[in-house]
């Protein structure tokens, strides 16, 4: 299977150093108050860039959990831009447009997992093309919804990746209880569909088994799982302290496999990075991160936006409401 | 609208509605657990998997939770699914796509997705079904912003709500009560039949005292309002036909017209729907009261087992004795 070639390495790199640098930068705006809770993305930019490159844009959908966003540069600015809108509290921020084909982040775990398969399932319905990979973690794949997704695919053949970020995680809670199962791959067996092992710090890798699943996807051989391992290198969110339960001998072990620098270091010998090239990077992904947050800070909002998009017509309960919202408004806010 | 009609029970009329929904919109899609080559298990998807082909009519896995989440996908895919929980008590597995994902699409996506989604599930009881067979959950469902609950009375209804159901953009629970599957027969209009939700029925006009009800319930009481009828006291009978959206004006209407109320559910007491009416009078015309509104309900216990059932479910007497003590005078 084809893995990336140089030119897709280093796009995929360089993917991964904007969405590291951003991520630093977010977690100062939440710490000066600036944005609301955040789940740092550090340590899984292998995985999320390495997998989306391996994706065809124009046909294939995305379904992040909620770490993914800043790793989905390559389906548009849009999604930037829409997730600063997003971290401000900012109703457009759910709004990514079409034809874009991302789905806004999903916070209860694994729900977006039968939503992938109805997608897919439809997509084959259609004869439309493409396929549908959808994000989720070690700790969402005790839910429910991941064994009734996952089977109803596999009885369906739809043309769905699941791809388990295993960060060894779920909050506080280590994989030993999470599971007694070998991996978390192995969980296809009961689906009757392919499950592949990766290590996540390699995009190449990443890449290699995303384009696998994609193929059989595409071609009606159904899904697949992948668990890609990573390690997850800061806090679950800005509201987690990790040092409660993470044993520091275990963080400074995977800092060392921290998937930046291994990748930069093989990079720079092939003559593919350079020191010059990495400072022009960060400087623009902070630079793009400033421009997002600033047009989400200019984009208008109407307090009774809170009533808007709850049905395409209005009931007259919530006329009623509107009405009475405007009213203790002052109708200063029509 | 056709001139002609013809007598259906109320499974023929959801049957046929099917039938001919899926024939104008190729889009449409049933999702649900023997609702392909049984026909569902009380036949109401009937033949529609020989005429439209195992694409279109799909028996899925046991999963009320993927039945429900993957109807999220099918709708973003463009597709219209019309998806069946075999019995509303097991929509329980199901209530975190339901309300969690389907009723809050269109608000957290800004409209970009939109859930014409169609979730139809029997309920109520009467029948003697095991456990979780028969409750009526509809007071849970109107507690989730987003979704739509038409619960129709008779069979002429649930075709004209059935069909507007599904060709509604946002996602609409329908409900369709056990005993009124062969219980309830009525004259369907042939042809397409549509009947807006959000539009309340006045089943029996009426001056004295008006009963509000929705689903099999307005069949017991439009029977209480008639036996009235002979003893000279005039009983309006208003059928909801959908809690959300809830037609307020119906009810300010006839309750400002009758001076008198009566709000009849299966469901328990506590937190049930008949509540939010009582509110509803209170808000529009409570001053044209001349009596307290008189509720009457199941009981604020689990729905009870077939022996016991007789003594739970509201009956025509209950009823009856509501009227009673709504008309009486001090």
């Amino acid at each position: 299977m084809p893995k990336p070639n140089d030119n897709q390495l280093q796009m995929i790199f360089e993917d991964m150093v904007i969405a590291r640098t951003q991520a630093g930068r977010l977690w100062n705006l939440q710490r000066q108050g600036q944005i609301g809770t955040i789940a740092p993305i550090d340590g899984h930019e292998a995985t999320i860039v390495g997998a989306v490159h391996a994706l065809e844009t124009e046909s294939d959908w995305v379904l992040p959990q909620y770490r993914e966003p800043l790793g989905l540069r390559r389906y548009g600015p849009e999604i930037l831009d829409a997730f600063m809108l997003y971290n401000l509290g900012h109703p457009l921020g759910g709004h990514i447009p079409d034809p874009i084909k991302v789905v806004p982040s999903q916070i209860s775990l694994a729900a977006s997992i039968p939503h992938a398969v109805g997608l897919a399932w439809g997509m084959s319905l259609k004869n439309d093309p493409g396929a549908v990979l959808v994000f989720f973690g070690d700790g969402a794949s005790s839910e429910g919804d991941f064994y009734e997704a996952g089977n109803l695919a596999g009885v369906l053949k739809a043309p769905v990746i699941f791809l388990c970020v295993n960060n060894q995680w779920a909050i506080s809670t280590p994989t030993s209880l999470q599971t007694a199962a070998d991996s978390f791959a192995s969980k296809s067996s009961a689906f009757g569909i392919p499950g592949v092992q990766v290590d996540g710090n390699d995009p190449s890798l990443v890449f290699e088994a995303v384009s696998e699943a994609r193929e059989r996807a595409v071609n009606g051989k159904g899904p697949t799982l992948i668990e890609s391992t990573v390690y997850r290198l800061g806090a679950h969110t800005t509201a987690d302290d990790p040092t409660r339960y993470v044993p520091s001998e275990e963080l400074s072990a995977a800092k060392k496999r921290d998937p930046l620098l291994s990748l930069q270091k093989e990079l720079k010998k092939r003559n593919l990075w350079s020191d010059e090239k990495q400072n022009e990077v960060e400087k623009y992904a902070l630079e793009r991160m400033d421009e997002a947050l600033e047009k989400a800070k200019n984009t208008p909002l109407q307090p009774s936006s809170v009533l808007d998009h709850c049905f395409e017509t209005e009931t007259l309960r919530l006329s009623k409401q509107r009405k009475y919202l405007l009213e203790s408004l002052g109708g200063a806010h029509e | 609208m056709s001139d002609k009609s013809s007598e259906l029970s109320m499974l023929e009329a959801i049957n046929e509605t099917l039938h001919s929904e899926m024939a104008r919109d190729e889009r449409i899609v049933i999702l649900g657990e023997d609702v392909g080559r049984n026909g569902g298990v009380f036949r109401a998807t009937e033949g529609l998997i020989e005429k439209f082909g195992e694409n279109r009519v799909v028996d899925t896995p046991i999963s009320e939770a993927a039945i429900a989440g993957s109807s999220v996908g099918l709708a973003m895919a463009g597709l219209v699914p019309v998806a069946e929980i075999q019995f509303l008590g097991f929509s329980y597995q199901a209530m975190h796509q339901i309300a969690g994902q389907i009723a809050r699409l269109r608000y957290r996506t800004q409209s970009r997705f939109e859930p014409q989604i169609t979730i139809r599930a029997p309920f109520g009881g009467g029948v003697r079904t095991p456990e979780l067979h028969s409750d009526s959950l509809e007071a849970q469902f109107a507690n989730i912003p987003g979704l739509k609950i038409a619960l129709p009375a008779s069979a002429s209804d649930a075709k004209g709500l059935l069909t507007s159901a599904i060709r509604d953009p946002d996602p609409v629970l329908f409900l369709e009560p056990l005993r009124g599957y062969r219980g309830i027969r009525d004259m369907v209009p042939d042809g397409e039949h549509i009947v807006p939700l959000g539009k309340a029925n006045l089943v029996k006009e009426g001056t004295d005292v008006v009963i509000i009800s929705w689903s099999y319930q307005v069949e017991l009481c439009r029977r209480v309002a008639d036996s009235f009828e002979k003893e000279g006291v005039s009983v309006a009978v208003l059928d909801l036909r959908t809690l959300v959206p809830l037609d307020t004006e119906a009810i300010n209407e006839i309750v400002t017209k009758c001076g008198r109320a009566v709000v009849v559910q299966e469901a328990p007491e506590t937190g049930g729907f008949a509540s939010e009416i009582i509110a509803t009078i209170n808000d529009e015309c409570f001053w044209s009261l001349e009596s307290p509104v008189v509720r009457i309900s199941g009981f604020d216990v689990p729905y009870p087992v077939g022996m016991l059932e007789t003594f739970y479910v509201p009956d025509e007497e209950r009823i009856r004795a509501a009227v009673l003590k709504s008309i009486e005078k001090d």
